[in-house]
């Protein structure tokens, strides 16, 4: 009788702090956004997002922060085509070229996936040395370069990952009908076109929240860049900047841009699950 | 005591698995369920050790009665049934851990013996009831998963004969094994249906030929005939076992 | 024909690149820390507490402790919160409640690391200095480890439960049932068998997870205090060395020999990085080909 009420016990204990440990997830993700949704839409308002800021970044007075809007489409925007241009034809070659025992598949996977692991602050220090070898300055060129290499690795994993749980077979067929690779490609691309589009939600997540990484490359200004080698404000960084002002009107745009930034975010990841559940969804 | 089968239903989700199972297992025997695949075999074995719990979105309907104690109710101590129903899958899988552990395993969870002593015995006593004993004895503290597989199925019996159970269910327990481990495996089924009550899955009908006592053919989720197998084997009353089984008489 | 062979060296060349950045980082960051490593041994470098720039006196001692602090803390508070939810997710929990928990974890995933930082200067901060830190301390402003250590536990929180649910996935269904089959409660199968097995699985998820929070910046910058100094306890400022990275980037320019001294900085954090990523990727490749 003993040993049956000692497993009882022990059963109900560790379900209790599995929950435990489950509430205090659910409660912080709650108490993030909260935090940012009542600051930020207190601070609010129209011309936070349409009006240029009169007296400087770091000064009270009018306008908002479209400069950083802009700068972090113009940045994640640029970046995330670049990116797509490299990795599609990378995640081919390994899914479709290359043996599944490939040495040079494993070596690839593993270099990417320690890309992934490297700090953004990493990425910024090495792409800024770069930049200067080239002679380039802190400009909308320079962030979206060190971006790009920030999510190549990430769009090559997630996009892998995707096409991994593609079956072969289908290439089989296609080749058993006289198809050549290179047109079997559009075959593949059919097929893992949802998990494509969920790499990229995923990867832009990354890429328009990433701070450290565009500080010293895009830099910061309060205007909208006219060309590649101005420097551009982002928003991570409107933040970063804004909030340890002592002038409530600039900390008040500290919050509305992280409510902006964590709309945009909360976005990406909502319609990265509901892709993903619709595709598993007509796999089945 | 026997295993009884009153009326079980087994949904999962809207698809019906079993349908109005009535059956008597009864004990000390070899009891074969027969049947071409997906027709709820499989089901019908996890049902009875409630294994089919971690299935998602079942439901079950009916008695199952062990040792007449109804089985399908949530009030049942479900790790004594457990104990009490050995189960030899249809691949081995020795835990990760050694030989040793492995057979003492389920005694050291249920707290079986307060004493090491009477573990080691108990150890030993199973691993030679599996004929395992000789084969390992210098070397039952290194992992289990050296053992060659028919080594492991062996050692997957002694590890559920070590918790003293009463019934014994085997889930295709031979068909990943070579013909020569298979076939140890099958006179270890006989030479222990002496002590245990066994129920076992198979799709061999030759396995069923050699060793059952009594046989259940199942087609499409419900029982077309059950009895002794002898008459099910010479005289199936039904048309669809008479089907099944030319087969092998044909 | 023409068409495929070009396309297939393009592709070959675009994967070599993408192995190639790795080393080009490594070698980067190295030719530009050479001109401090010249200046000054290795060992002076990372056991010195001296940090005087304007002097070309570089002691990473401190930010190195920093990092380390933060970093186990972070580690020590997301690990049981992780493995148990982990647990229960992959263990336990009915395709119901996982409809709930994956989302929340989705989310948490997905915030930038500069919103963490708001989210730890408007309410870790402010609660550490008035309702935490008055038990142990007469003052503290907030900016501590303690606080750089909660956020960055946060943000590892969602790495570590999906590292740890595909390890705990790669457990095949059958050992469990085994071990339910001769008794066993959930509890007992999962500790005896599951962890059993995939003891190295976690340790590597965990080193990853080790990995990553040494890296994050922006989050810990916010909160840490930022001042330079051997840490005394989890109550005082700390400053990481990615913190000092991204704060003195910009007014180095005029002295190469300070340039030189963050980039070494950055190399170490490369370097630690990339050793516990390949330990701990090479682990995880080979449980899942086990799994195969």
């Amino acid at each position: 009788m003993d040993i049956k009420r000692k497993k009882q016990v022990s059963e109900w204990a560790v379900k209790t702090v599995m929950w435990i440990s489950m509430s205090i997830v659910f409660l912080l993700v709650f108490s993030v956004i909260w935090t940012i949704f009542s600051k930020g839409c207190k601070a609010m308002s129209w011309s936070m997002l349409t009006k240029l800021p009169t007296a400087g970044t770091y000064l009270g007075g009018e306008g908002g922060f479209p400069n950083a809007i802009v700068g972090s489409l113009y940045i994640v925007g640029a970046s995330t085509v670049l990116g797509l241009l490299v990795s599609i034809p990378v995640v081919f070659y390994l899914n479709v070229y290359l043996k599944t025992s490939s040495k040079l598949a494993y070596w690839l996977r593993l270099a990417c996936d320690v890309l992934f692991g490297v700090p953004s602050i990493v990425y910024g220090a090495f792409g800024f040395t770069i930049m200067i070898f080239f002679g380039l300055r802190t400009s909308l060129l320079g962030g979206i370069i060190v971006i790009t290499m920030l999510i190549i690795p990430i769009f090559i994993r997630t996009m892998d990952e995707a096409t991994r749980n593609f079956p072969r077979e289908i290439l089989d067929a296609s080749y058993a009908l006289g198809a050549t690779r290179w047109e079997t490609l559009k075959v593949v691309v059919r097929q893992i076109a949802p998990g494509i589009a969920t790499a990229t939600l995923l990867s832009i997540g990354r890429a328009i929240g990433d701070a450290a990484s565009v500080m010293f490359t895009a830099g910061y200004t309060d205007s909208i860049p006219t060309s590649l080698s101005q420097p551009a404000a982002t928003l991570p960084l409107a933040v970063f900047f804004q909030l340890t002002s002592p002038i409530p009107e600039v900390v008040d745009r500290a919050y509305a841009a992280a409510l902006v930034l964590t709309i945009i975010v909360l976005i990406l990841s909502i319609s990265g699950r509901f892709i993903t559940n619709r595709f598993s969804k007509n796999k089945l | 005591m026997a295993i009884e089968i009153q009326h079980l239903n087994v949904y999962i989700k809207e698809n019906q698995i079993l349908k109005d199972i009535c059956l008597t297992l009864p004990e000390k025997q070899i009891t074969c369920i027969i049947g071409p695949s997906g027709c709820g075999k499989s089901t019908l074995l996890r049902t009875i050790n409630r294994l089919i719990d971690s299935t998602e979105h079942v439901r079950l309907e009916g008695k199952v009665l062990v040792d007449g104690k109804d089985i399908i109710g949530s009030g049942h101590e479900i790790t004594e049934l457990r104990r009490k129903i050995g189960l030899v899958s249809q691949r081995p899988c020795p835990l990760p851990m050694s030989i040793f552990d492995n057979v003492a395993y389920g005694c050291r969870i249920n707290r079986m013996y307060k004493k090491h002593r009477q573990l080691i015995y108990n150890v030993q006593k199973q691993l030679q009831a599996v004929g395992l004993w000789d084969e390992v004895r210098g070397r039952v503290r290194t992992s289990a998963t050296r053992l060659s597989i028919g080594q492991q199925q062996r050692l997957c019996l002694a590890r559920s004969l070590a918790v003293e159970p009463e019934y014994i269910l085997a889930d295709e327990a031979t068909s990943a094994l070579d013909p020569i481990s298979s076939k140890t495996i099958e006179d270890l089924f006989v030479s222990l249906k002496s002590q245990y009550s066994i129920i076992m899955v198979t799709h061999t009908l030759h396995q069923a030929l050699r060793i059952a006592d009594n046989v259940v053919f199942m087609y499409l989720g419900e029982v077309v005939e059950s009895g002794p197998a002898r008459q099910i084997f010479e005289q199936p009353q039904q048309e669809l076992t008479r089907k099944y089984l030319s087969g092998i008489f044909s | 024909m023409v068409k495929d062979k070009l396309a297939q060296s393009v592709m070959l060349g675009l994967c070599l690149f993408s192995i190639l950045m790795v080393v080009t980082i490594a070698v980067g960051l190295y030719l530009k820390s050479s001109p401090v490593l010249e200046n000054k041994s290795l060992w002076s470098l990372l056991s010195s507490s001296e940090w005087r720039p304007m002097k070309g006196e570089f002691g990473f001692f401190p930010f190195i402790i920093g990092t380390v602090w933060v970093t186990v803390l972070a580690i020590a508070m997301a690990f049981p919160i992780s493995l148990f939810t982990a647990i229960y997710l992959t263990e336990y929990a009915k395709s119901h409640v996982k409809k709930f928990v994956f989302p929340a974890l989705d989310i948490l995933a997905g915030l930038p690391s500069v919103i963490y930082g708001v989210w730890g200067v408007l309410v870790i901060v402010p609660w550490i200095s008035n309702r935490f830190a008055p038990h142990f301390v007469d003052f503290s402003s907030g900016y501590t480890i303690l606080a750089a250590g909660i956020v960055l536990g946060i943000m590892v929180i969602p790495l570590l439960v999906s590292l740890f649910i595909e390890v705990f996935s790669s457990v095949p269904m059958e050992l469990r049932e085994a071990s339910l089959a001769l008794g066993a409660t959930r509890w007992q199968t999962t500790h005896k068998v599951v962890l059993r097995k995939t003891l190295s699985g976690v340790a590597a998820a965990t080193v990853l997870a080790v990995s990553r929070a040494m890296g994050e910046t922006i989050a810990v910058l916010m909160v840490c205090g930022c001042v330079i100094g051997i840490p005394k306890s989890i109550l005082d400022p700390g400053y990481p060395i990615p913190a000092l990275i991204a704060n003195n980037y910009g007014e180095m320019l005029s002295m190469p020999l300070y340039e030189s001294a963050l980039m070494f900085a950055a190399l170490i954090l490369f370097a630690v990085v990339l050793v516990f990523n390949l330990l701990s990727r090479i682990i995880l490749y080979r449980l899942e080909k086990t799994q195969q």
